[in-house]
């Protein structure tokens, strides 16, 4: 049984299609990294398993069930929040706020409740850091916060949504070592979405590229070439090897680093996140 | 004084309690304009002939689940409560006008007080305070975790806009008992001042809310005490000791940062 399958899906956004027709199949314990432009529907495919957008036509599937929302196999690591850095509340405690959380009810931190907001902590390796605000935890160690929130429940499939905005080099490759760690212990399906191919190079199993409204899934030998890029990206595309990292390049621009620009062509500036 | 003291411990733990969600949620500013929009109310009821804090309950409850329906995003542009909070007060002093013998009343209503609350008004901010706290106890799970990570919530099945429309709804009531105490202008003083401090103070979720309202205590007794004892308004003491007990709580943690910012010795 795959964990996620999409047949002949349309998304729709703002009157736009997003995905266009799309189907495709993942399979149990695979990481999936989860590439595109900005605008090509990273994010709305997310909301979209976690039931969050209806399908305008086809149907998805979360593990033998039609994609609803609250599903308690799935965890969910959205974008990081600016706001979550200025908070006085200390990460245990905003961890454990996730636990039952849907429940109506106090907040009541039950030994039950404890011994699984630290077995999340510890899975992560955050125990130390949890014990202090948020407002004074660093970027990184709060993608470990949000990683731990989506480890509650024990899910089986776990969807990120570009945690590796405004991480540096380093901590970006601490922080995919840790995911795919956590996927092979855990054995469960990851959906991993970023801008970049390279800091995912080594760990993924398979890519599934977004652009257009159209959506190619398969290994990256099979996916990052120039002919099923330029389909997506709808220009001429190059790709470029060089020492065991992979360029995606539009003439002279590396159109994944210019991440300003959009999926249909139109670019316009964005604020830069908050450094760390 | 009884009542008074009665009063003030019912509307301190509402407004502690209540306040602690507010500061978390960054929500401070509808609750203070929930406040200035009751005043319409209770002007409005005056001049109807019905008692002011009816006028206030409804009013500020219609607003709150206005602000709630109408979404967080538009309910917190700035400019849009700004202007609310002018008209209200505009039409708040034209109701005034209408009813000239009301000028006590209005600076009652306006910056509160204690002193003068009578027995019948203990017993309904008794039930009003129940209702409040009841509410938010039952809702506070799916709240904090809306408050907290409002994508990760709508993903595991909490309605956002239901628990964001059930919290104004109690920040309503709550902004209007503590409107009796202190006012509709110093409401701030019971329902930010203490939370804050507490989230200074504490790190911890129960510590903090239990810090919240006993802070909102401390200061409401301190506030009518010196107020008895010096003739000075018991609204400014409990503003005052507000604004002291936030300092205290800052202070210590601005001084440490600046400590840390300091070069260390090679």
């Amino acid at each position: 049984m795959s964990v996620i399958d999409l047949r002949d899906v349309t998304l729709e956004l703002g009157g736009r299609a997003v995905l266009a027709g799309v189907s495709l199949e993942i399979a149990n314990r695979e990481f999936v990294g989860v590439l595109g432009p900005n605008g090509a529907g990273k994010t709305t495919l997310m909301r979209a398993v976690l039931g969050l957008v209806p399908v305008s036509r086809g149907s998805i599937q979360v593990l033998g069930r039609p994609a609803a929302r609250g599903n308690p196999a799935i965890g969910y690591v959205p974008q990081v929040r600016s706001s979550v850095g200025t908070m006085r509340l200390s990460g245990w405690d905003f961890v454990a706020g996730v636990v039952n959380g849907h429940r109506l009810g106090l907040p009541i931190a039950t030994k039950a409740v404890r011994a699984e907001v630290d077995r999340a902590l510890a899975l992560v390796g955050a125990s130390e850091l949890a014990r202090r605000p948020l407002a004074e935890t660093s970027g990184g160690e709060r993608q470990r916060l949000l990683l731990a929130q989506a480890l509650i429940g024990e899910p089986r499939l776990l969807l990120l949504d570009e945690p590796l905005i405004s991480l540096d080099p380093h901590h970006q490759h601490a922080v995919v070592a840790l995911v795919k760690s956590l996927q092979v212990e855990l054995g469960i399906t990851v959906l991993f979405s970023a801008h970049e191919l390279n800091p995912l190079l080594g760990a993924l199993d398979r890519v599934l590229y977004l652009g257009r409204g159209q959506a190619a899934l398969g290994t990256v030998d099979e996916v990052i070439t120039s002919a099923v890029l330029s389909r997506l990206y709808g220009s001429d595309i190059d790709v470029v090897r060089l020492k065991g990292r992979i360029f995606v390049m539009s003439g002279d621009q590396d159109v994944e680093h210019d991440v300003h620009r959009h999926g249909d062509g139109s670019a316009h500036s964005h604020e830069l996140q908050g450094a760390q | 004084m009884q009542d008074a003291f009665a009063a003030a411990t019912i509307v301190a733990i509402v407004s502690g309690l209540v306040g602690y969600f507010l500061v978390l949620r960054g929500q401070t500013f509808a609750g203070h304009a929930l406040a200035h929009v009751g005043f319409t109310g209770a002007t409005g009821a005056v001049l109807f002939g019905l008692p002011p804090l009816w006028g206030l309950v409804l009013m500020t409850m219609a607003a709150g689940l206005g602000m709630g329906f109408l979404g967080e995003r538009l309910a917190q542009r700035d400019v849009a409560i700004g202007i609310v909070l002018a008209l209200s007060l505009g039409l708040g002093l034209l109701f005034l006008h209408f009813y000239t013998a009301f000028a006590t009343q209005a600076t009652a209503i306006l910056f509160g007080n204690v002193l003068a609350v009578d027995v019948d008004t203990v017993w309904i901010l008794l039930g009003l305070g129940i209702i409040s706290i009841g509410v938010l106890a039952v809702i506070s799970r799916p709240l904090l975790f809306a408050s907290l990570q409002p994508e990760l919530a709508e993903a595991k099945g909490v309605s956002l806009r239901l628990y964001s429309v059930l919290f104004l709804a109690v920040v309503a009531l709550a902004t209007a008992e503590c409107a009796q105490i202190v006012g509709v202008l110093l409401v701030f003083a019971l329902m930010v001042g203490p939370a804050a401090a507490a989230q200074r103070l504490t790190t911890g979720i129960g510590r903090g809310l239990l810090l919240s309202a006993g802070l909102a205590l401390f200061q409401a007794w301190a506030g009518i005490t010196l107020a008895f004892y010096t003739d000075w308004p018991s609204s400014f003491w409990i503003t005052a000791l507000s604004a002291a007990t936030y300092m205290l709580a800052t202070v210590p943690a601005m001084t440490r940062r600046s400590a840390r910012l300091e070069p260390r010795a090679a």
